[in-house]
Order: structure tokens, then C-alpha cells, then sequence
């Protein structure tokens, strides 16, 4: 009887130097694998289909769901700047319709790269909604472009260290620097100097990252098909 | 499947697998949360990601990545710094506020690397900034000053984004970086706007269009390969934008070009001492 206190008394020290941080390395190694293992075999007992927490289109997991969180995001951007082209807003100058003409244009560069690249894994068309943009008015379509570009730019900022291949890691990059170019010239259509402005760029000049769930929810008002981002990695 | 002796295995042959997985490096925090999204069949090769993800990067290399940052960052720095005291270089207004917001930014880079890595930071070169009489006039001649800006600008877009794999699933360091990489492509963007608008390089775009797209010859190494059209074994012009393919310009400008440490140092090296 005593004894069996004892152990009790050895598990919970045991517990609590875990807790402490100061287990022995086999321990640990030893507590981790359980753990994981058990958990493993709880996440293994829960379908998907049990519940509807997570409907949507899928962007699925690793480097696959970053790839498709990105042409998500570069469909949005496509599909906004056809509509600014194919609708100048009242008094579009030719310079803008012509750097318009670019973005729409690296944009869809963007989307269709994307889209080959992930081949039978890449989600499918998501439907818009721009019924809060007024095409026909400048200042709604450069706010809304403006939005589009930082989020972009926070949204691969942000979504960069989950990428396990160096080489996606790479073309991410191609990407992020040309929507940081479209950014910054979008603003300055705007107000001419605000480039790189305070509510983007921080006091150690670092421009802004954001998760992909933070980012899908700013998207979110634009985008009508529901994603589930339930399955990226973090 | 016995997990224990997976995890034995793989601390024989790795023995630093233990620091890797230790509690202090929140690794049990990533772990768990990673465990509760796997199932059981596929944990073998879950695990393997876990264990290439969790492998960081040595401190050494870190630094290596963040102080060659920082050389850059020291150049753009004291660049703008001597261009903004310069007077009658720069003119009032719009340009001068444009090129004093950059020259904060840069400081802050400057202070911000230096803040991170500590003891370890490297001291600030002594520059040269017309290469040795490439570029005489760099602080006399606003032309000159804004074409040289251009090519920091740029170049330093290809310096982050060519170091970026060196700091792969690293979430601060990489972040910061990518976070001072778009910093630099919205002043890259922006300079270029200003050699559009004074005339300097009438055609240039906030992008870069094919190669060398400056107008000066002198600075050609600094976009050698932007007129890459394939990526990631993608023909970007035979994929299908609206009323025909993508352009040979658009798919040059849509993809910014990497460039490897020694190709950037060489850039560079004219302009230091």
C-alpha cells in the first residue's frame, strides 16, 4: 500500500518536472511519442464527413494547400482587375488603363501558373462578389485595388515560412515582390508618396504578414465560395 | 507500427534530435497541434515532415543570411542618407519626401538587423558610391542619383528573395525577411515611377520588363535574367490570357528573379572600398 503511494507520488513528480521542463531526454522522447501517437489515433477516429465544421472547397494540406490559398487569393485579384479593364471607371487616363492592363495581366499570369502547376490538385473556380465596388467610380476601384495588393503582399509576407520546398518558397517570392510593385504604384495613384505608408510599413520599416485565416477573412467579403482552410498547415 | 523505436532510430542517427524536439524550442507545443491534424496511417511520412520542418537552421547560418542583409541594408542606408543632406540635389517636395521616407526605412532596416543580431553584426563597409568613377556625378546629378537608387532597389528585391530558401520554415527570421523584400520592391516600385515621371526613362515601369529595362548599360548585371519567361517549368506566354496568350513582357513582369549571394556581392563590390 505504501508502495503504491510511492509510485503514485514518482508519476506525479514525474508529471510535474515534465511540466518544469526538466525531464530527462529519454523521458521526454518517450512522452512525446506517446502523445503524438495518441492523438494520432483520436484524429484518425474523426472523419471528415462526420461534420460540417469544415465544408467548403478545400485547399488541402502542405505545401499543396499553400499553393492553392495563393490561387485563391490570385483569382480574386484576376477576376477584379478584367472587370476594372473591361470598365474603365469615368475619366480613366491612358496611363492607367495601360498599367491596368499590366496587373490584370500578371495577375492572370499568377493564376494560371498556379492553376498548372497544381494540376488535378487545384481547387476550382471560386465565384466572386463585387457588389460593393462601384467600377464606374475611380476612387472605389483604387480602394479596392490598394486593399487587394497589401493584402496580397501580407497575406505571402505571412504564409512564406509554411512552405516546405525551397523552390515553392522561391516562386513565391517571384510573386510577392511584383504584387509589392503593383501595391505601392496603386497607392501613389492614390496619394502620390504613400507607398510605403505607416499603415503598412512599421516603425522597423517591416511591411505587414498575416495568416492565411486572417487573410481569408478580409478576402472572405469577396469571395461567394466558401473555403475551407481547415487543413493548411500552421 | 512501435513509435518509440522510430524515435530511437532516428536519435542514433541523428543525435541533435533531441535539441530539436526540446520543450524550451516549444516543439511539443507543434508537435501535438500537428498530431491532432494526421492520421494514424500516414504518420510515418507525417513524421518525416515534422522532423524536416523542425530541422532549424544553424545559428552560423542565420547570421550569415542576416549580416549579408545587413551589408546591403549599410549601403542602401548611407546612400539616401548622403543624397537627402546633399542640398540642391534632390528636388523639394514630393521628390524629396519620397526619397527621405525611403532613407527612413533603410535606417530602420539598418537598425532593425543590427538589433537582432547583436555582438554578431558585421561593422558598416566604407562605400563608394560612383564605383570608382562609374557613376562621378551620383551625388551632383540627380539623373545619376536616381538611377543608381533603381538599381539598389531592385538589386536588394533579388538579394532577400535569393537568400530566402538559406532561412526555409524558419517563422522569424524568414518572416522578417520577406518583410523587408516587399518593402523594398514598393520603394523599387516607386523610384521607378520617379525616373518615368522626370523624364529619366520615359518607358520604364513601377515593374520590370524583360533584362535590363534602366536605360543605362552600366547597371546591366542588376537585371541579368529578369527576362526569364519559365517558371517552375511553365512557359508563362503559352498559358492563356484575355484575347491570347500571356505577352513575353507580361510574364517577365509578373515574375521577380532571385540572385544568388555571389552574384549580388559582385554587383556591389564596385561600391565598396
Amino acid at each position: 500500500m505504501k508502495e503504491f503511494a510511492n509510485d503514485e507520488q514518482e508519476l506525479q513528480v514525474e508529471k510535474e518536472s515534465f511540466f518544469d521542463k526538466k525531464l530527462q531526454r529519454r523521458n521526454f522522447l518517450q512522452y512525446a511519442g506517446v502523445s503524438a501517437a495518441g492523438l494520432a489515433l483520436v484524429a484518425a477516429g474523426c472523419k471528415k464527413d462526420d461534420n460540417n465544421f469544415n465544408a467548403g472547397v478545400d485547399l488541402g494540406s502542405g505545401d499543396i494547400g499553400i499553393l492553392n490559398y495563393a490561387y485563391a487569393l490570385e483569382q480574386l485579384e484576376a477576376a477584379f482587375y478584367i472587370q476594372v479593364v473591361a470598365t474603365p471607371y469615368s475619366g480613366m487616363v491612358a496611363a492607367e488603363l495601360a498599367a491596368f492592363t499590366d496587373i490584370r495581366d500578371h495577375e492572370i499570369a499568377h493564376r494560371e501558373f498556379l492553376k498548372t502547376a497544381l494540376g488535378a490538385k487545384a481547387i476550382v473556380g471560386l465565384d466572386v462578389d463585387f457588389s460593393t465596388i462601384n467600377f464606374t467610380n475611380r476612387d472605389s476601384v483604387l480602394a479596392t485595388a490598394k486593399a487587394f495588393e497589401d493584402l496580397g503582399v501580407s497575406a505571402y509576407n505571412g504564409a512564406g515560412y509554411l512552405i516546405q520546398s525551397a523552390d515553392y518558397l522561391t516562386l513565391a517570392g517571384k510573386i510577392v515582390s511584383v504584387e509589392g510593385r503593383h501595391a505601392a504604384y496603386i497607392r501613389d495613384l492614390i496619394s502620390n508618396g504613400s507607398f510605403a505608408g505607416s499603415d503598412v510599413v512599421d516603425a522597423m520599416g517591416l511591411d505587414k504578414s498575416r495568416t492565411p485565416s486572417e487573410v481569408l477573412a478580409i478576402a472572405g467579403t469577396y469571395i461567394k465560395t466558401k473555403i475551407n482552410a481547415s487543413n493548411l498547415p500552421s | 507500427m512501435n513509435l518509440f523505436n522510430i524515435i530511437r532510430d532516428i536519435e542514433t542517427l541523428d543525435p541533435e534530435i533531441a535539441d530539436k524536439m526540446n520543450p524550451r524550442r516549444a516543439a511539443l507545443k507543434s508537435m501535438t497541434s500537428f498530431g491532432s491534424k494526421v492520421a494514424l496511417s500516414s504518420l510515418p511520412f507525417a513524421l518525416g515532415s515534422f522532423f524536416n520542418t523542425a530541422k532549424a537552421q544553424s545559428t552560423s547560418a542565420v547570421n550569415d543570411v542576416l549580416n549579408f542583409a545587413l551589408t546591403l541594408e549599410y549601403l542602401e542606408a548611407e546612400f539616401y542618407v548622403t543624397g537627402v543632406a546633399k542640398s540642391g540635389l534632390i528636388p523639394a517636395g514630393p521628390a524629396l519626401t519620397a526619397i527621405t521616407k525611403i532613407r527612413d526605412d533603410e535606417n530602420a532596416h539598418v537598425a532593425f538587423l543590427k538589433s537582432v543580431l547583436g555582438s554578431a553584426a558585421v561593422a558598416k563597409p566604407t562605400f563608394d558610391f560612383t564605383a570608382g568613377g562609374a557613376f562621378a556625378d551620383v551625388f551632383t546629378n540627380y539623373a545619376t542619383f536616381l538611377a543608381v537608387a533603381q538599381t539598389f532597389e531592385d538589386t536588394g528585391v533579388r538579394a532577400y528573395k535569393g537568400q530566402a530558401p538559406a532561412l526555409l520554415g524558419n517563422k522569424v527570421y524568414l518572416t522578417a525577411a520577406l518583410s523587408i523584400h516587399s518593402v523594398e520592391a514598393r520603394h523599387a516600385s516607386h523610384i521607378r515611377q520617379m525616373r518615368k515621371s522626370t523624364g529619366q526613362a520615359p518607358n520604364i515601369k513601377p515593374w520590370i520588363t524583360g533584362a535590363n529595362d534602366t536605360g543605362v548599360a552600366a547597371v546591366a548585371k542588376s537585371f541579368a535574367g529578369e527576362d526569364n519567361v519559365t517558371q517552375g517549368g511553365v512557359n508563362i506566354t503559352t498559358l492563356n490570357g484575355v484575347g491570347g496568350k500571356i505577352s513575353t513582357s507580361a510574364a517577365t513582369e509578373a515574375f521577380d528573379e532571385p540572385l544568388t549571394k555571389a552574384a549580388i556581392l559582385e554587383i556591389v563590390s564596385p561600391f565598396i572600398k
